[in-house]
């Protein structure tokens, strides 16, 4: 019954918290802050067939915490070479990925992770989720960029989706 | 002193935009185009938060939080239109 | 005091960062190379100066506003996307860098050139 009522109690909760935060604290914000998120996680349920399952949620505060102090220190390089190289100097390339993560929100946590820190964009999934395409900005060693992905991120990614 | 940086950033985010502009102009393909249409929608967020700084106004803020979300979505719209042919699926 | 310190100092670290990466955008040769600037750099640019704006309304209206907590967190998470998709349409469209994709490992190929592979249980 609950579980029919509220389909995805993260989501709702999420709704809550974001209106509360749009519309400024009070009673009426928050009781339609609750009417919404009953209503659209309950409408979209059917093309959210299962809920995505997290092992250990402290670990996401370590994983966050490692990709915000990435991202400080990717901006700092990445502006170095944006400022003190010529564009055609930089060895950019593309790298392949392959991914030991089976789960979707796991993947796309990976992908947006890799995005945002150091010299590393990616560009493409394989059709069928085995690899990541990464493209470097400036890098002498593609498979040390590759271990340092799978082992920074992907293990950490690893424990918190799968086990 | 924050007015004086205010001032300052401002000048240099106007300059960052002529740069996205100059992008938007030349820019050799289409994707390209794209990219600096977004970068000169997330500058336009920083210019409207920094006027909030300079004017001492919280009011700006739904202002950045539309641009923010319109700009996701127009830059979305157009990459699915490169992508399929059309947008809507 | 201090409290200005830091606002001033963040506000022109922002302006320092969004101004490269648009420098980024206008100076790098080639288009996956262009992706770089704007996608890290204007993320700390703009986080930085949102939290130069909570710390000014905080520290000197002693107002908390938390509307540029919103406007982070949705630059943050858009970010990725936007940059994913203007790759996917370079790929797709840029005959001559598609040639130089490294294999996939497997016998299927990248997705936007070859689409999933087909699943019989699902209709499209």
């Amino acid at each position: 019954m609950l579980k029919r009522l509220v389909p995805h109690p993260l989501l709702t909760l999420l709704i809550v918290v974001v209106w509360i935060l749009l519309n400024g604290v009070s009673w009426g914000s928050a009781l339609l802050g609750l009417v919404l998120g009953v209503a659209i996680p309950r409408f979209t349920s059917a093309y959210w067939p299962d809920r995505p399952r997290i092992r250990s949620p402290l670990m996401i505060v370590e994983y966050a915490a490692i990709v915000l102090w990435d991202i400080v220190v990717a901006n700092f390089q990445v502006a170095y070479l944006i400022l003190f190289r010529r564009g055609d100097t930089l060895r950019s390339r593309f790298v392949t990925v392959p991914l030991d993560l089976k789960t979707p929100e796991a993947i796309t946590a990976l992908a947006g992770t890799i995005t945002m820190t150091p010299g590393t964009v990616s560009a493409d999934l394989s059709g069928d989720g085995r690899a990541l395409l990464v493209h470097c900005l400036e890098t002498h060693d593609p498979e040390a960029t590759v271990a340092a992905i799978k082992s920074r991120y992907e293990t950490r990614l690893q424990r918190i989706f799968e086990t | 002193m924050i007015a004086t940086a205010s001032m300052v950033s401002l000048i240099a985010i106007g300059a960052a935009m002529l740069l996205n502009l100059y992008r938007l102009l030349v820019g050799p393909d289409t994707p390209t185009r794209v990219l600096a249409l977004d970068t000169l929608t997330i500058n336009a967020i920083a210019l409207v938060v920094l006027a909030g700084i300079f004017y001492d106004t919280t009011i700006y803020f739904e202002a950045a939080l539309l641009f923010a979300m319109v700009g996701f979505l127009t830059t979305v719209a157009y990459c699915k239109y490169m992508l399929r042919g059309n947008v809507m699926e | 005091m201090i409290g200005e310190i830091v606002i001033t100092a963040l506000i022109y670290l922002a302006a320092f960062f969004l101004f490269v990466g648009s420098l980024g955008l206008a100076k790098l040769p080639s288009l996956m190379q262009r992706l770089h600037g704007p996608t890290k750099a204007t993320t700390l640019g703009i986080g930085s100066l949102l939290i130069a704006s909570m710390l000014y309304f905080l520290l000197e209206r002693g107002s908390l506003s938390i509307h540029e907590l919103l406007i982070t967190t949705f630059l943050f998470l858009t970010a990725p996307v936007t940059a994913l998709m203007v790759a996917n349409a370079h790929i797709l469209r840029d005959t001559r860098d598609r040639k130089k994709l490294p294999p996939t490992g497997s016998a299927i190929g990248w997705a936007v050139i070859d689409g999933p592979p087909a699943e019989p249980s699902e209709q499209d």
